[in-house]
């Protein structure tokens, strides 16, 4: 409830239409370069994008340093960015609710076995003639690794499942699975993001910088290895986005991970700078509490995404 | 603070700045109005090329493909750019002056949230124009109606879809934020006025599904353009899976349509019974009971789709548990004017006539959610009657209700009362001689968003028609009398324009001034 006696209306902006612009480029050019190629409108609504962003958060550090945002709005930016991290999960849940969905249940009507009830796994007819007339020889497993269209038509398919899949690869390969490092590299980061906090809690800069740096760093090393993953499933395992649904879920799921870990370090870093620059205090830190807020959600994202992608095959 | 408003006499230059740069809650309100009425009357436009086509059996006016491209672009545009944006400029304007806030909580926010939807309809309306044609695959957007069988326009679709989602998400996180942090002293959660009650629920659920629908469109995007499959059952997908992904956000898409209605009506017959509204905590409640029901009974759209019939069990019994909650509040509409003085403002009879007719509409979604007989109602004219009686004379109506309950407090100005209610009949008539026969249209089995009909069904088509006409020709009444108040209307400057009042809004003199609550009002 509201307790301050004045309240800061900011002046008459020019950010949001410029911003709004820029969207808008973003939003016709990404259509436009789909439909008939060339990036230009995009490219310039992008350029739009990054400068007005760039130079909005200035204003509004700006205006947090010169002392015009009070407790009160303080509040409001703390509640607009966790509600923000609110919409992210539901966006993932959007793709986390869909891998369910195709793996639970439209596998088993594609493979003829989807069962006439909970506790009587006798298939349903309809599953079956599903089955017989639509995929005959498509098996449900998961992953897929032959898509129906490739039990059906061979090697007339549009869709040709992977070679390999992202499976856990046994007890004995464990130390060499990428997917498990990325886990230790993201919930470390998550522990040194945290350990900076109570170093800038306890005034302490240095284990704050330098316990940030390193969050950042690892943030860094994740992408890379992410990337590494990509190129090792594209050149050695046939596994791309077309590979039948296990493909599209698998790089769907990895890959919006991926840009929010970008967009996380992204965040890590620019308040790696202001703390550099000396920003930030016991009192004052929003800016970057709500990076790492952002980087912890990430973080469980991807432990999800580890047991549900990766481990439970 | 920022300088006052700057009107025509001060040239275009600062009179057009004013309106593009603004941070101010009275301006981006007034900017959501206009523009949702810009939508309404072009959504409208739509509706009219296709009731003048259904105007007789046969094809006469236009091409099937161009009649499709207008029942997807009239929902469309109606949704997303007409009631939405209506409703968040009514939040705009009303929040801060109910709760005694001197604005927005995000306010440059709250303008980037704006003029987001400029541009998104810029692009939708453009693909009309394109090689191909526009949306044609419904409102809806089915796959794989809209992957593998749309048209090239489907990516400018699916790309104004996600801006618009981007405005929403943040019109709704401001409008939360605002609730939760900029309450004057003495207003407790359960003291706020129904409106922002029901406000900060939809917000709540908009930032809940808008996400989904982003997602929704991307697996489209994906689909179409980058080889993936998940609504193509050869890789492994199913397009079943995108009417779930789509009604996980869609149903309580209505809802969020909804739910402001009810607000402004829990404001608006309170006053004109001069009575305050009866059970205001049940009122709360039903609201978020309504809320978290919408999540849980999408597949209510997807009855024949070839569901387990534990599944449509599920669904029908879970979707008739909403009318408990909808039906509380239309019981406490109705003691609420029990035993009032009540007066019949226009206003007001919009109000009545939306509760009327909206639990109308609602006995037909009672029907609509019975699993066996779905099988028959669905996909027939019946479901656009049913729907058409809760988003029009539900939300439509009490729009309207809004504008006029609202408009003497905005501008300073009172309509004419004869006006107001001649255009009141006018759309209440029209409205029912063209939604009416489309519950029998439907019943005897007329299929929706077909171009032609049997003969069989050529009359009450015809009247339907006729109807269609009457009540657009109602919303051009309504503009006249919108732009006559604001000229030529009786000036008011009394605070409390309707006796029976009451809130904060009503303690600030007509016209509210540009900035209200500099200081917190203390609140009782």
């Amino acid at each position: 409830m509201s307790t301050e006696s004045s309240y800061y209306v900011p002046e008459q902006s020019k950010l949001p239409i410029i911003t709004a612009t820029g969207m808008g480029l973003m939003a016709y050019g990404a259509a436009s370069w789909v439909v008939s190629g060339g990036s230009m409108v995009f490219t310039a609504g992008l350029v739009i994008m990054a400068v007005v962003m760039f130079k909005w958060w200035s204003i509004v550090i700006d205006e947090n340093m010169r002392g015009l945002a009070n407790d009160q709005l303080k509040r409001s930016y703390v509640l607009g960015m966790l509600w923000f991290i609110f919409s992210e999960v539901m966006f993932f849940a959007a793709f986390f609710g869909a891998l369910f969905y195709l793996r639970v249940i439209v596998n088993s009507w594609l493979g003829g076995d989807a069962a006439v009830g909970i506790f009587d796994d006798t298939p349903t007819d309809a599953a079956v003639a599903n089955n017989a007339i639509l995929w005959p020889g498509y098996e449900a497993e998961w992953p897929p690794m032959i898509t129906p269209d490739q039990a059906a038509n061979g090697d007339n398919a549009v869709f040709k499942g992977p070679d390999e899949a992202m499976s856990f690869p046994g007890w004995a390969k464990l130390l060499g699975w990428l997917p498990l490092w990325n886990t230790v590299i993201l919930v470390t980061s998550s522990i040194t993001v945290h350990i900076a906090h109570t170093g800038l809690k306890n005034n302490n800069r240095k284990q704050f910088i330098g316990w940030l740096a390193l969050s950042v760093l690892l943030g860094m090393i994740f992408l890379v290895l992410q990337v590494e993953e990509y190129v090792h499933a594209y050149q050695h395992m046939g596994l791309t986005l077309e590979s039948g649904i296990y493909g599209t879920t698998f790089f769907m799921l990895t890959g919006f991970h991926g840009a929010h870990v970008t967009l996380g370090t992204v965040m890590l870093l620019i308040a790696l700078l202001r703390a550099i620059k000396g920003h930030f205090s016991n009192e004052d830190q929003f800016g970057f509490e709500a990076a790492s807020w952002y980087w912890h959600f990430v973080d469980v994202v991807w432990i999800l995404l580890f047991f549900v992608v990766y481990v439970f095959d | 603070m920022a300088h006052g408003p700057a009107t025509l006499a001060d040239g275009w230059r600062a009179y057009i700045s004013r309106w593009v740069f603004t941070t101010n809650h009275k301006d981006i309100g007034t900017l959501y109005l206009w523009f949702s009425f810009a939508m309404f009357l072009m959504g409208g436009a739509f509706a009219m090329v296709i009731r003048a086509e259904l105007f007789q059996p046969g094809m006469q006016l236009i091409r099937p493909e161009f009649f499709n491209q207008m029942t997807t672009m009239h929902g469309l545009v109606m949704v997303f750019g007409a009631i939405m944006p209506a409703f968040v400029g009514l939040a705009n304007w009303m929040i801060p002056l109910m709760i005694g806030a001197p604005d927005m909580a995000l306010p440059r926010m709250n303008n980037l949230s704006f003029w987001i939807l400029p541009f998104a309809f810029a692009i939708l309306t453009s693909t009309l124009f394109m090689e191909g044609g526009g949306p044609n695959f419904g409102w809806t957007f089915y796959a794989p109606l809209s992957t593998t069988y749309a048209p090239e326009s489907v990516n400018f679709f699916i790309f104004a879809i996600h801006i618009m989602g981007a405005s929403s998400i943040m019109g709704s996180i401001n409008i939360i934020a605002t609730v939760m942090n900029m309450r004057a002293p003495g207003m407790t959660y359960m003291k706020m006025p129904l409106f922002v009650w029901t406000w900060v629920i939809t917000a709540f659920l908009l930032v809940a599904v808008m996400p989904v629908l982003a997602g929704a469109v991307t697996m489209m995007l994906m689909d179409i353009n980058f080889g993936t499959s998940f609504f193509d059952a050869a890789g492994g997908g199913d397009p079943v899976l995108f009417q779930h992904v789509f009604w996980f956000f869609g149903h309580p898409e209505v809802y969020i349509i909804i739910l402001p209605a009810f607000g402004v009506v829990s404001q608006i017959i309170p006053t004109f019974s001069r009575k305050p509204l009866f059970g205001y905590s049940s009122m709360v409640y039903a609201t978020a009971a309504i809320a978290f029901l919408s999540f849980v009974v999408w597949a209510h759209h997807m009855f024949t789709v070839g569901m387990p019939i534990a599944g449509e069990l599920y669904f029908m019994y879970a979707t008739m548990l909403i009318a408990v909650p909808t039906g509380v509040k239309v019981f406490n509409w109705i003691t609420t004017m029990y035993k009032g003085s009540l007066t019949f403002e226009t206003p007001m009879l919009f109000s009545i006539a939306f509760v009327i007719l909206f639990t109308f509409g609602g006995f037909t979604g009672l029907m609509l959610s019975i699993a066996a007989a779905d099988m028959q109602y669905h996909d027939t004219y019946f479901v656009v009657a049913h729907f058409h009686y809760v988003m029009v004379a539900g939300a439509v109506f009490s729009g309207t209700a809004a504008i006029y309950y609202w408009l003497p407090k905005w501008c300073g100005k009172m309509y004419n009362e004869t006006m107001g209610q001649v255009q009141f009949w006018v759309a209440f008539i029209g409205f029912n001689i063209a939604f009416m026969p489309q519950h029998f249209l439907g019943l005897a089995g007329m299929p929706r968003r077909y171009a032609d009909y049997g003969l069989q069904f050529a009359d009450w088509n015809m009247v339907s028609s006729i109807g269609a006409f009457i009540y657009g020709g109602a919303q051009i009444m309504l503009l006249y009398n919108v732009i006559a108040t604001i000229r030529n209307g009786k000036p008011t400057t009394e605070e409390k324009t309707w006796e029976g009042a009451e809130g904060l809004e009503w303690t600030v003199p007509s016209p509210a001034p540009y900035h209200t609550f500099a200081k917190p009002p203390e609140f009782k």
